[in-house]
């Protein structure tokens, strides 16, 4: 959470800077098969959010040792570009913060991916933030599980992740940038549509439980559209295919 | 692993189905605690941490920088934590790995959220302020280190005293006041084994968990979670593990208090 200092109004009239409503999302834009040469692919926008995630895989695990011959290990590489935000120039390269989203997006593929149909191999996940604006470890997250589908890879879901936290009183859904900045609380989630399980958990700042009771619901409400434009992205690859 | 660890992993697994654990534990029982503070005379804090067989030493040292741009009017919390070599088989050296970055993190994240270390009383003057590095080193590993790390973190905070301050510099030959303190944030750790949930997991048993989370709390509101490992928690799970967590607060900050002392 930010510094107090020059802490702008969140919510002016009870209205979010940008309109949005509490329980709000941004816009989302998918699109599937968009890389020529990964295996899957997706880019997706939402809301300032401009992210590229590709699939490499299953291919030949490397090194030889990291091989697992009861299963496919999944690798994650999540990275802010140089010029993904609006301040300073970034240094290229995995800093901790990337280092610990990899790892925690890593793990979420690792329960949903049917891992044991390609023993001895690796699936490549990259995610690259073009432009970064809040909530994009969520939005990376949900960009990968469709580059997955797209590479054909099988799963036991499609998961979405979306971000939700506190401003004030209020429980809010997906803060951007400014609102990430100053939040209260903030809480990135990945969540597995069939049952609803939570795969991925983050949360710092303050939440009382029955904020954090709110906050799930409001994700799980909001993965009904995220799921549907998911579906919405591989679905018109392959009516493209058909049509052509 | 070894092959003694994999006999072990499955004789933990078979147990923990049957709700026991290998060291007679309750599912939701902490194992011995020990805190102690004022270990290393040189660092400014200091905490040696037993939880079972786990052991770690936090050491805090205070040093006199310029503050960071985007909050000019405060001192700095640093946290890292270092998974030595000494302190398991397969722990190997070289750059922090993920695990170690995820550890010092969530531990930072909790401690940082809950206000813990007063970072406006640590301004100095225009320029100058008080950086508190915290070092956690883990000495044996025996599972939960998310747990333990938090104790000793907190613990060698508070237990703190500054260095003077003398012509733009820290003096080290001086220790005046205690560290300000604004409140205390414990964590809990849970485990999920084939559906089972067990607090303060041993080694073996992480071994054999699929799901982990940590939940950190100052006792009256939640101040950071992490979910680790690729199993899941249904949202109903959770909101139970959080009632539990505040539960345990009030104990582990009794623990904290009692060592500075």
């Amino acid at each position: 959470m930010g510094s107090s200092l020059n802490k702008p109004e969140l919510i002016v009239n009870g209205k979010r800077l940008d309109g949005r409503d509490f329980g709000e999302l941004r816009p989302i834009k998918i699109e599937a098969g968009v890389l020529k040469n990964a295996d899957g692919s997706a880019y997706l926008e939402w809301g300032n959010n401009k992210i590229l995630a590709a699939v490499y895989g299953p291919r030949e695990a490397t090194p030889k040792h990291l091989a697992d011959p009861g299963k496919a290990i999944i690798k994650c590489r999540y990275q802010m570009a140089p010029f993904s935000s609006l301040g300073e120039h970034n240094r290229t390269g995995p800093n901790r913060r990337a280092t610990e989203i990899s790892k925690v997006i890593r793990e979420v593929f690792e329960n949903v991916v049917i891992t044991s149909d390609f023993p001895g191999s690796e699936i490549d996940i990259f995610i690259e933030i073009l432009q970064g604006d809040g909530g994009t470890r969520a939005a990376g997250l949900t960009a990968a599980s469709v580059a997955l589908a797209n590479a054909g890879i099988k799963m036991k879901d499609l998961v979405y992740a979306v971000s939700a936290g506190r401003i004030g009183d209020h429980v809010t859904l997906d803060f951007d940038m400014i609102e990430d900045n100053y939040s209260d609380a903030d809480m990135p989630m990945a969540i597995a549509p069939r049952n609803n399980e939570l795969l991925l958990l983050q949360m710092d700042g303050g939440l009382t439980i029955e904020q954090f009771d709110e906050a799930v619901k409001m994700a799980i409400g909001a993965g009904k559209t995220i799921s549907a434009l998911q579906r919405d992205a591989l679905k018109r690859v392959y009516e493209t295919k058909v049509s052509q | 692993m070894s092959a003694l660890d994999i006999v072990r992993v499955g004789y933990v697994k078979e147990l923990l189905a049957k709700g026991q654990r290998e060291d007679s534990r309750g599912m939701l029982d902490f194992r011995n605690i020990s805190i102690k503070t004022g270990i290393i005379d040189h660092a400014e804090g200091s905490a040696q941490v037993d939880l079972g067989n786990t052991r770690v030493l936090a050491g805090v040292k205070m040093v006199v920088e310029e503050p960071k741009p985007d909050t000019p009017n405060q001192g700095n919390l640093v946290m890292s934590a270092e998974l030595l070599p000494l302190a398991n088989a397969d722990y190997e050296t070289g750059p922090p790995s993920p695990a170690s970055i995820e550890l010092a993190r969530v531990v930072d994240r909790g401690i940082r959220a809950g206000n813990c270390l007063d970072l406006e009383g640590m301004f100095i003057e225009e320029g100058k302020a008080w950086s508190a590095y915290v070092d956690l080193y883990i000495l044996n590993y025996d599972g939960n280190l998310f747990d333990a790390c938090e104790l000793a973190a907190m613990a060698a905070l508070a237990s703190a005293k500054m260095p003077g301050y003398k012509d733009g510099a820290a003096d080290y030959t001086k220790r005046e006041k205690p560290a300000k303190i604004n409140s205390i944030v414990t964590s809990t750790t849970f485990g999920k084994i084939d559906n089972k949930v067990a607090l303060d997991m041993t080694g073996a048993e992480e071994s054999a968990a699929d799901g982990r989370l940590t939940i950190e709390t100052d006792g009256k509101i939640i101040r950071a979670m992490q979910k680790g490992l690729s199993g899941g928690f249904s949202a109903e799970e959770i909101n139970g593990l959080i009632q539990e967590s505040f539960k345990k607060h009030a104990e582990l900050r009794k623990r904290i208090e009692e060592s500075i002392r």
